[in-house]
């Protein structure tokens, strides 16, 4: 049960990550203060993609707290970065960032440390 | 707008999400253990369980954090914003540790040790590959 829990998280987080990242960087910068919050929430009620993204990662929080009450917080946080290893290469294919050697050598490391916590 | 005031909101924006997350995950936890009722795919006991003080809390912090993330999303790379984040892991493995009291392996240490080297090295690499060369690191 607790990995068809992650997985269902881990494939609905990468889909809303991907959205609001193509969505955020087309909009330009959003600072950290009181208007970008408004601007952000501006944002958000325009934009179908931003509203679908948020609707898939609803559903991805649902399964993490089913996730969190029965597991270690330390094993379900950890755990639930396995979307990242999916989301690096989707995030090449997809929105075509550039991805060095130093940032593949950094996310294998997390990945790494991922595996070694989720033991 | 200037590399470095760029740089200086990313690291802002980080250090506001990390924060916001590990603490909203804490009190979540916090919240759903001290619920009875075991959480599955029906939706009232997620709204029961929400009503918790904790919970209630975790869920605002938690909703913050994801502003923080989007507006990160909005200065940085997902592939740098992703392993970056990533110390919010060991941050987790602490709180869970100290306020929990969950066990941590020396092999969960070691994987937190991990982590945190990946997100630096990933930290040190353009935040930005998609934008105009102005908004490179």
């Amino acid at each position: 049960m607790k990995w068809a829990l992650l997985s269902l998280m881990i494939a609905a987080t990468a889909a809303s990550d991907l959205l609001q990242s193509h969505a955020m960087k087309r909009e330009g910068d959003v600072t950290a203060g009181a208007r970008g919050l408004t601007r952000l929430l501006k944002l958000i009620a325009a934009r179908r993609d931003l509203i679908l993204s948020i609707a898939l990662l609803a559903f991805s929080f649902f399964a993490f707290m089913a996730l969190v009450q029965a597991q270690p917080l330390s094993f379900a946080v950890p755990a639930s970065a396995g979307s990242f290893i999916v989301e690096t290469i989707l995030a090449k294919l997809v929105l075509k960032e550039h991805i060095g050697a130093r940032r593949v050598a950094g996310t294998l490391l997390v990945l790494a440390g991922v595996i070694l916590v989720a033991r | 707008m200037a590399a470095h005031a760029r740089t200086l909101r990313t690291y802002l924006l980080l250090l506001l999400f990390v924060a916001l997350r590990a603490f909203g995950n804490l009190a979540l936890a916090w919240g759903t253990k001290r619920f009875p009722q075991t959480l599955s795919i029906h939706p009232a006991p997620y709204l029961q369980a929400m009503l918790d003080p904790f919970a209630a809390l975790g869920i605002a912090m938690l909703i913050f954090s994801l502003f923080a993330r989007m507006a990160l999303f909005s200065v940085a790379d997902l592939s740098f914003v992703l392993p970056v984040t990533a110390v919010g892991y060991v941050l987790a493995a602490l709180l869970g540790k100290f306020f929990l009291a969950e066990p941590v392996s020396p092999e969960r240490w070691l994987g937190t040790a991990l982590i945190f080297a990946g997100a630096a090295l990933v930290g040190s690499t353009p935040r930005n590959t998609t934008a105009g060369a102005e908004n490179l690191k």
